[in-house]
């Protein structure tokens, strides 16, 4: 019987000799990541179970960027402790204005490759399976004895194998993708299961795209999603990655769980509806909606190529009077980039605020959090209520040209009514 | 090995599926590093109420896929400083569960005594037996695997590295 690819990572990061779907093994890890919220629990943590030195410091890293810049003294506290805690042990820290948002950061500045095994005191550590690694989300206990032993306890999950086809349509992005395969299989579909993703069309992404897709793997509720790396992969990780990697893909008669196929042909943009990622809906069922905020960032879609599609919409028109635009770069090398491009300012003429790279309001933490009663169009990845401030907020998830011209017309709408004839 | 210990109280019931770990301690509240505190928070977008039955001993049983979302381990650490003995559900998202077992917090999947709980009624969950008792009626749970099991009996991870460091 031949291996999923998760399954092969897994075991090349265990001592078994084989490893079967259910069973809890010890797996080996490659890099081990914290932020300013989860970080000083697992700090405290690992000092109780007796253990003062990190496994080993070249592969741990943290990343302040939750409650960043500080909103206040408790916040300030939590960034202080990782900052301290990370100078003590010698691992990287990323500090304000040095990196931006981790699961960003962690990519761009090649701290993966194909083939690791990534532990994150986040849950969307899954964001990484986009360049081919078994990447998840810990919690703070978690992450300590990781910290502590390079190790954590995992239950082999099976694998579902979703099959991309055909071509994307104009204003469809990895957003759209993604929340085809959480509606076909809901909020718990993916439970103790990888979601991998093969065919033409998975292929045929970027990596921008391919993030945005891995992203919200855990939205179904899954450990990981993985793109099998490929040349895509390789040419991205050329100049970043400093660590050797090998292709790996699933055996031909590895056994799957699942298989889904879903025909990008006749998809077009989705929208998930409040307060759930699993309530997805068409992008015509969903317009008229009027819209007070619209937040374009976050660790799935704060790429270039969602500022990019951004600033398609913006370009030459401006915010409708009644909705407010926060745009959020995924990290400084973005902000930059951006800036470089004169994206920034065809925001900032069409009456957008460009954010410094941050989680923010994403979580309901700062920076642009929603009061009672008002609806928003987010390009995160929950919805959940509350989640971005009031629990009477409305927050719609939605890919970038969709966001982009929903604060455009004031309301959820389709992109190509925005743009006219031109076709993305 | 550690003692066999029976977990029992006063049931706290949600009766929806898919709750999210956000309402159950939304992200306002993630700076605050101590679990006296935290527990203030729990359970603030669902329904602050529910606190009020945080008396005593209490076992919080839950509908499907309960805790999706966030790894924030505040959740089940807020939990057990109020005094949750057992969380039983019909289904758990993965983080949650293995944060209640990492910090030796008992959960169990055992759909049918989930469903059969109301508010107030005694729970008994035997965890070697797979079964838990609502009341008068008794129903079988699906049984943990035994490292969950052995890592829950321990008091969770931080004991578990414990003994492994003196070893
Ligand atoms: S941007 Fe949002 S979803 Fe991403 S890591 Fe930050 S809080 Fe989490």
């Amino acid at each position: 019987m031949g291996l999923t690819l998760a399954e092969k990572i897994l075991l090349a990061h265990t001592d078994a000799e084989e490893i079967q779907p259910g069973e809890i093994v010890m797996v080996a890890c490659d890099l081990v990541m914290a932020n300013d919220i989860s970080g000083s629990v697992a700090f405290r943590e690992m000092a109780r179970m007796g253990v003062t030195r990190v496994f080993d410091r070249s592969k741990v890293l943290m990343v302040a960027d939750h409650f960043m810049p500080a909103k206040d003294v408790k916040s300030a506290e939590l960034q202080r402790i990782l900052k301290d805690w990370s100078g003590e042990q010698g691992v990287k820290f990323y500090d304000q204005g040095r990196g931006g948002i981790e699961h960003a950061v962690m990519v761009e500045d090649g701290w993966v490759v194909p083939g690791d095994v990534v532990a994150g005191g986040d849950s969307h550590t899954c964001t990484h399976g986009a360049l081919g690694a078994f990447a998840t989300g810990l919690g703070s206990t978690d992450i300590a004895a990781c910290l502590a032993f390079g190790e954590f306890w995992q239950s082999v999950p099976g694998t579902i194998k979703v099959d991309f086809s055909g071509e994307k349509q104009p204003f469809v992005s990895g957003k759209d993708l993604i929340l085809a395969v959480i509606a076909q299989i809901g909020v718990g579909g993916g439970t103790n299961h990888v979601l991998e993703f093969v065919g033409d069309g998975a292929a045929a992404l970027s990596i921008d795209e391919r993030l945005a897709v891995a992203n919200l793997a855990v939205e179904a509720g899954s450990e990981t999603g993985i793109f099998p790396a490929d040349e895509v992969t390789r040419e991205y990780l050329d100049g970043r990655a400093t660590r050797d990697w090998v292709p790996q893909r699933s055996d031909p008669d590895a056994r799957f769980a699942r298989e889904l196929d879903i025909e990008l042909g006749s998809l077009g943009p989705l929208i998930a509806m409040p307060h759930s990622p699993g309530n997805v809906v068409s992008l015509d069922d969903a317009k008229g909606i009027p819209i007070d905020q619209a937040y374009i960032g976050n660790c799935s879609n704060g790429t270039m190529t969602d500022l990019r599609q951004a600033a398609q919409v913006f370009e030459g028109r401006k915010v409708h009077d009644r909705c407010r635009v926060i745009i959020v770069p995924a990290s400084v090398k973005i902000y930059r980039e951006a800036l470089a491009e004169g994206l920034v300012d065809t925001f900032l003429e069409a009456g957008a605020i460009v954010s410094t790279p941050t989680c923010g309001a994403c979580f309901g933490g700062g920076m642009g959090v929603l009061a009672a009663g008002e609806k928003a169009v987010a390009t995160t990845n929950r919805n959940f209520k509350g989640r971005m401030g009031s629990p009477e907020a409305e927050v719609h998830l939605a890919n970038s040209w969709v966001a982009a011209a929903a604060a455009v017309a004031g309301e959820i709408v389709d992109p190509a009514e925005v743009l006219g004839s031109v076709v993305a | 090995m550690s003692e066999v210990r029976v977990f029992e109280g006063r049931a706290i019931v949600i009766d929806q599926n898919n709750v999210d770990t956000d309402v159950l301690y939304p992200g306002a509240f993630l700076n605050i590093p101590d679990p006296e505190l935290m527990k203030n928070h729990l359970f603030e977008g669902l329904d602050p109420t529910l606190r009020d039955q945080l008396v005593g001993d209490t076992v919080l049983v839950v509908g499907e896929n309960f805790g999706m979302g966030s790894s924030r381990e505040h959740v089940p650490q807020a939990m057990k400083a109020a005094g949750i003995q057992c969380v039983v559900g019909k289904s758990f998202a993965r983080i949650f569960e293995r944060n209640c077992v990492n910090l030796g917090l008992m959960i169990m999947t055992a759909p049918q005594a989930a469903g059969a709980a109301n508010p107030g009624d005694m729970v008994r969950i035997d965890a070697r037996a797979s079964t838990v008792q609502v009341g008068d009626a008794t129903f079988d749970a699906r049984p943990l695997p035994a490292f969950m099991l052995e890592m829950i009996e321990l008091g969770g991870l931080v004991p578990w590295a414990r003994r492994r460091v003196a070893s």
